[in-house]
């Protein structure tokens, strides 16, 4: 688990262009949005295709991005239960 | 056409333009057929949150929009008008590579948002919370004046707007080299100061961004742009009777003009349209090329904007810019004069406040 989580921050800094933060700065429980990590509703959607393109898991109701995505940990935890890839 | 005064301009360009304080006293040398911008920091115009998902366009044309407003002492803007000739090519590029790559599926939505051409209109107006008029303009190389014509526009309606007027293109890997293939960018190397005596085809492409503020006059005004005007099609002969119609129609004679800039690009094909006037109507008339330092782009004449205002503020002609023996004693009129691959031609006066 904890190996995916840092692919998770890795892919998260590439695909959302982060260019001023570093794997380590991201916590394994921040919040991605709003106080913690700042990202907004774009990056969610980007977020929702990252999930489908490289674990396999396509979302039915883009509202359930807004648990999965809480934070690095709740994000692993699910993608290590659904993923098909 | 109404006064219509340039408030404020910055320019982004292959050479240092941005500090305020200098007028191209130390130049950038390039060897190569296509180079890019001379980058400012741009960290200090935008948001580290905001920049992330810019391109290089989106963040030319932010950056220089935020300085000539601060240049002006204009905080928003009652419209917003861009110009450019290809728009967010790196975007529009990264985004078809994806849709190739991806088999048409798992396509993001920021490049798709962000690969069109009037991004940088859009980006500007976000940034202000300017939700006023804003309109891109698409015209080959006559973009930036397409503009500004709307802009002048505005002004006559209601004179006492403050208008952000700019023109934005940036270089893109595949579609750039695109346009060597088909011969308007020189195949070769060339050293980029020597550019205007190449004597071979194609010119060489780079990019850039300039903006300006224009109104009423103010104790800012660095220029009144008196008329501007746009020919899409038209023989060397044919645009040497449009300039002289259209200097008289300003109620002045060729006599009367102290300097013009011309957008002489090194291509032998179709630089014949300004050697046709620079040997005839302009023989003796200061005669000033700005191609062989900052290289062409769709909207490359919005910098003979850049330079005639800076003309204006500092009373200098960098001897860089200078093609002729002649020289003006002031420098009051000066006319602006720019084609590409003999289409989409412009003509602008601008005077000195």
């Amino acid at each position: 688990m904890a190996e995916l989580r840092e692919e998770l921050k890795e892919k998260l800094i590439e695909q959302l262009s982060l260019e001023d933060v570093e794997v380590s700065e991201i916590g394994d429980n921040d919040p991605l949005f709003g106080d913690g990590l700042g990202l907004d509703s774009i990056d969610a959607l980007e977020l929702i295709v990252l999930l489908e393109k490289d674990y396999g898991i396509k979302l039915k109701d883009p509202k359930e991005g807004k648990a999965i995505f809480e934070s690095i940990s709740v994000m692993a935890d699910y993608i290590s239960k659904h993923r098909t890839k | 056409m109404s006064d219509c005064f340039i408030n404020g301009i910055a320019s982004i360009s292959a050479q240092p333009t941005t500090d305020p304080g200098t007028f191209l006293e130390e130049l950038i040398s390039y060897k190569e057929p296509i180079f890019r911008c001379h980058d400012p920091n741009y960290k200090d115009y935008i948001k580290p949150a905001a920049m992330r998902r810019m391109s290089k366009s989106v963040k030319m044309g932010v950056t220089t929009a935020s300085m000539a407003l601060k240049d002006s002492g204009v905080e928003m803007p009652d419209a917003i008008i861009t110009g450019t000739g290809m728009g967010c090519k790196q975007d529009s590029e990264k985004f078809l590579e994806n849709i190739l790559h991806n088999d048409e599926q798992f396509l993001t939505p920021t490049l798709f948002i962000q690969s069109t051409h009037n991004t940088v209109g859009g980006q500007v107006a976000l940034g202000l919370g300017c939700k006023a008029y804003n309109v891109t303009y698409v015209q080959g190389a006559a973009s930036f004046e397409t503009s500004v014509m709307d802009a002048q526009l505005m002004l006559s309606e209601e004179s006492g707007k403050n208008i952000l007027v700019g023109g934005i293109d940036e270089i893109a890997k595949n579609s750039t080299l695109l346009h060597k293939l088909d011969g308007q960018i020189k195949n070769d190397d060339i050293d980029l100061i020597d550019l205007l005596d190449s004597n071979t085809l194609g010119t060489v492409a780079s990019e850039g961004a300039t903006f300006m503020v224009l109104g009423a006059k103010t104790d800012k005004s660095l220029a009144n742009i008196v008329d501007v005007e746009t020919i899409s099609e038209a023989t060397p002969n044919e645009i040497k009777a449009d300039i002289e119609k259209f200097v008289f129609r300003q109620g002045l004679s060729l006599d009367d003009i102290d300097a013009v800039v011309l957008g002489n690009n090194g291509d032998v094909k179709y630089d014949n349209y300004y050697k046709n006037l620079q040997s005839s109507i302009f023989s003796n008339i200061e005669q000033l090329c700005y191609k062989h330092l900052i290289g062409d782009y769709y909207v490359a004449s919005s910098f003979g904007f850049w330079l005639a205002c800076k003309i204006f503020e500092t009373n200098q002609i960098p001897s860089v810019l200078k093609v002729n023996d002649v020289t003006a004693k002031n420098h009051n009129n000066v006319l602006l004069y720019n084609q590409y691959l003999g289409k989409n031609h412009s003509i602008a006066l601008l005077q000195r406040c």
